[in-house]
């Protein structure tokens, strides 16, 4: 027998992330899914509002954060969709591996995913509502992190949940759009003051909900993590 | 943790039940024949004694039950206490829905509009949802294990969810004023208004713990009708154990 | 523990890396119950099983050996009684879970990776020193290097189950719980497993083995136990018991 350590939270939740990432990687369906539906979905809110009564830059806050939630829910679906489907998770939670690691594993996989499309999202929303985007591109780019980490936390967590139901995905979106309220709503509110051109220290107290509301749900999700598992 | 069936009060009528009716009916007849209508207000003002109580019980007490049962639960894992997180899970969707309807007919004769976003009203709605997601959660797991431990973790997320979506809908409502109409400060009440008040208060209250204890019996009987019928009392007469090895 | 573990004499043992003067079974299971609400799936049951024996455990559906194995694998918490895997108290012990193989008839794998990926990835989450090589050998074992670089999902059942037991025993563990392994493996499968079970078992490693299949379980077999409701009703070394012989005894225990 050989020497082995296994590895410590970190390096585990490392090593699941990569495997989940080189899934997707492989198969690409739920990536290029959610980036489609992010393109669709630019393009209809456009023709769905009224260009001559409502500026772009009015609309392209709302417009960004709803297309964010609904394409990181597309990924999200498949997160323990994966580990479910010949009970893969078993040998996970099986193996020396502590049971937070499989939770923040699976959810720094989810997290990349989320800021893929993200990276794809954003510049695509900037060509077609004619926004300045290089005015802005830092803040932006942190408010989008500060918010990824906030939907990926909730939304991994409760796609183990959902994951074990009758009604799978269904469940996904009605279990974790009222807990992404106080996400969407400072993301939106702003990158709204971003976009008209305000100082960033406007929006202090909206990013102060952001960054508690992170560090609150990573927290209390990777501790309620285990209950969502048999045991 | 075997709760006995309580068979018998199938036919017995739950007494604390028709004392909470009574009450709650004693309340509307009060608060409509003998308690003075408000001068600005008018009518509408009677909406304030179905509404005020509602929404404090849902808002505090159902929610605060469901969420601490739930910690409760992960912790000790007793079934009774999944069953009256479920419980006041119902009955607080009841409540709150009350609140959600009498919200805006109240609003509508004195802020002008049916529905505004305003802060509580929001709050209340988010709530709504969230309960609503955790109804919808118990109806799709069979295995009670499960759904026990699944309800929990949603229960004490939501109440930390609470004070963030509070934080924002607050936060929103000062930096985007809406047009109302009319938004009263706190009144004075006189004093028949301040008893009639108390009173729908402890009305609903006693309701509240009626339909809960009601609920809670529903479940164990169903949880004991479950029982009984996937566990059959197993005769194994000519299987004797045998000794290890 | 208060009860006695007889050892075992008529099986020859090489000695396996644990072993130590003093230690104690690489499994040990006292008065362990386990229930699903009020649905005992397991009742008060004791037994153990030594370095280089192999337990075959036999019975009918829903007579608890999955969950026996599920709570052994540490995925499932007892209700009362403690179970013990190379000293280590379940669940819990990452140190016990560092020591287990588990093998059931759902794959357990990611049919999008490759047999080698699976296979490396399990190694490295058990800190294997060169997972890489690790998981070549393990996949040589079960004469699969031909198929390493396939996609789980264009492979066969069989193979599938193959590259399953692969990642199960690529960390050479002490116990290996296996749950009807044999579903669906074709003859090259079931001579591999056999033979990969049959030296896992020379080099020390304690089995657990639960199946339908009376002969598959007995050619294994140090000792057999029949379960029925989530006791033991007949736990005995196997000595030279026939299988026909055998399989009465199995209908007349189950009734």
């Amino acid at each position: 027998m050989s020497t082995r350590v296994p590895p410590g939270t970190f390096a585990a939740a490392a090593l699941i992330a990569r495997k989940d990432l080189a899934i997707e990687f492989r198969t690409r369906s739920a990536f290029l899914a959610a980036i489609v539906f992010s393109l669709l979905a630019i393009v209809i809110f456009f023709f769905a509002w009224d260009a001559t009564a409502v500026n772009a830059v009015d609309l392209a806050p709302g417009v960004l954060w709803v297309i964010f939630t609904f394409s990181g829910l597309l990924g999200l679906h498949r997160s323990f969709g994966v580990e479910e489907a010949d009970r893969a998770i078993d040998a996970l939670l099986a193996s020396p591996v502590d049971r937070e690691a499989v939770f923040l594993g699976k959810a720094l996989a989810n997290l990349l995913f989320v800021l893929g499309v993200q990276a794809l999202a954003i510049p695509a929303v900037a060509l077609f509502y004619n926004l300045p985007l290089s005015r802005v591109l830092g803040p932006l780019v942190g408010i989008a992190v500060l918010a990824a980490i906030g939907l990926v936390s909730v939304g991994t967590l409760f796609s183990a949940m959902a994951a074990n139901t009758r009604l799978a995905e269904l469940l996904l979106p009605v279990l974790a759009l009222p807990f992404f309220v106080p996400i969407i709503l400072p993301a939106a509110q702003s990158t709204a003051r971003l976009l008209s051109g305000r100082p960033i220290a406007e929006a202090m107290s909206w990013l102060r909900i952001l960054i508690a509301f992170d560090i609150v749900f990573v927290v209390a999700c990777a501790l309620a993590f285990p209950f969502t598992l048999e045991d | 943790m075997t709760t006995p069936v309580p068979t018998e009060d199938r036919r017995n009528i739950d007494w604390l039940l028709t004392i909470a009716v009574v009450a709650v009916t004693a309340t509307f007849i009060r608060a409509i024949f003998f308690t003075p209508a408000e001068a600005l207000q008018g009518l509408a003002q009677k909406i304030f004694y179905v509404h005020a109580p509602s929404a404090f019980i849902a808002l505090y007490v159902a929610f605060g039950i469901v969420a601490v049962s739930g910690a409760l639960y992960l912790w000790l894992r007793d079934e009774r206490l999944d069953r009256i997180a479920a419980s006041a899970a119902e009955v607080g969707v009841v409540y709150m829905t009350v609140v959600l309807i009498t919200g805006p007919m109240w609003g509508k004769p004195v802020w002008g509009t049916w529905w505004t976003w305003d802060a509580r009203l929001t709050l209340t709605l988010f709530l709504w949802f969230v309960f609503l997601g955790y109804l919808i959660l118990r109806g799709a797991i069979e295995d009670h294990g499960t759904r026990a431990r699944y309800s929990a973790v949603l229960g004490v997320l939501g109440a930390l969810l609470v004070p963030f979506i509070h934080l924002s809908v607050y936060l929103f409502r000062t930096l985007h004023p809406m047009p109302i109409v009319l938004k009263p400060g706190r009144p004075s009440l006189p004093n028949s208004m301040l008893a009639t008040f108390a009173m729908s208060f402890v009305s609903f209250a006693l309701l509240f713990v009626a339909l809960l204890r009601a609920r809670y019996r529903l479940a164990a009987r169903v949880d004991a009708l479950v029982a009984e019928e996937e566990f059959e009392p197993a005769p194994m007469p000519n299987l004797r154990a045998e000794p290890i090895r | 523990m208060s009860h006695a573990i007889t050892p075992i004499e008529h099986i020859p043992r090489t000695p396996h890396a644990a072993d130590a003067p003093g230690a104690r079974p690489a499994i040990e299971v006292d008065a362990l119950t386990r229930a699903f609400g009020r649905r005992v799936a397991i009742r008060r049951l004791t037994f153990a099983v030594n370095d280089g024996e192999c337990l075959a455990l036999f019975g009918p559906n829903g007579a608890g050996k999955t969950t026996l194995l599920r709570i052994l694998a540490g995925l499932l918490r007892p209700t009362s009684g403690t179970a013990h895997i190379a000293g280590v108290k379940l669940p819990g012990g990452a140190e016990a879970r560092a020591v287990v193989g588990l093998i059931s008839h759902q794959s357990m794998l990611y049919s999008a990776l490759t047999a080698k990926e699976n296979v490396e990835f399990t190694a490295r989450l058990y800190g294997l020193e060169s997972p890489r090589q690790a998981a070549m050998r393990a996949l040589q074992r079960m004469r699969l290097e031909e198929r390493a670089e396939s996609p789980v999902r264009s492979l066969s059942r069989g193979m599938q189950q193959r590259v399953s037991i692969a990642r199960a025993i690529v960390h050479e563990p002490r116990v290996v719980l296996l749950d009807e392994p044999y579903t669906g493996l074709d003859e090259t499968g079931a001579a591999a497993l056999s033979a990969a079970l049959e030296s896992l078992k020379r080099s020390g490693a304690a089995l657990v083995l639960v199946t339908h299949h009376l002969g598959e379980g007995l050619a294994l077999a140090t000792h057999t136990a029949i379960m029925r409701e989530g006791q033991f009703i007949k736990h005995e070394p196997r000595g030279t018991v026939e299988l026909d012989a055998y399989r009465d005894v199995y209908r007349e225990a189950i009734g």
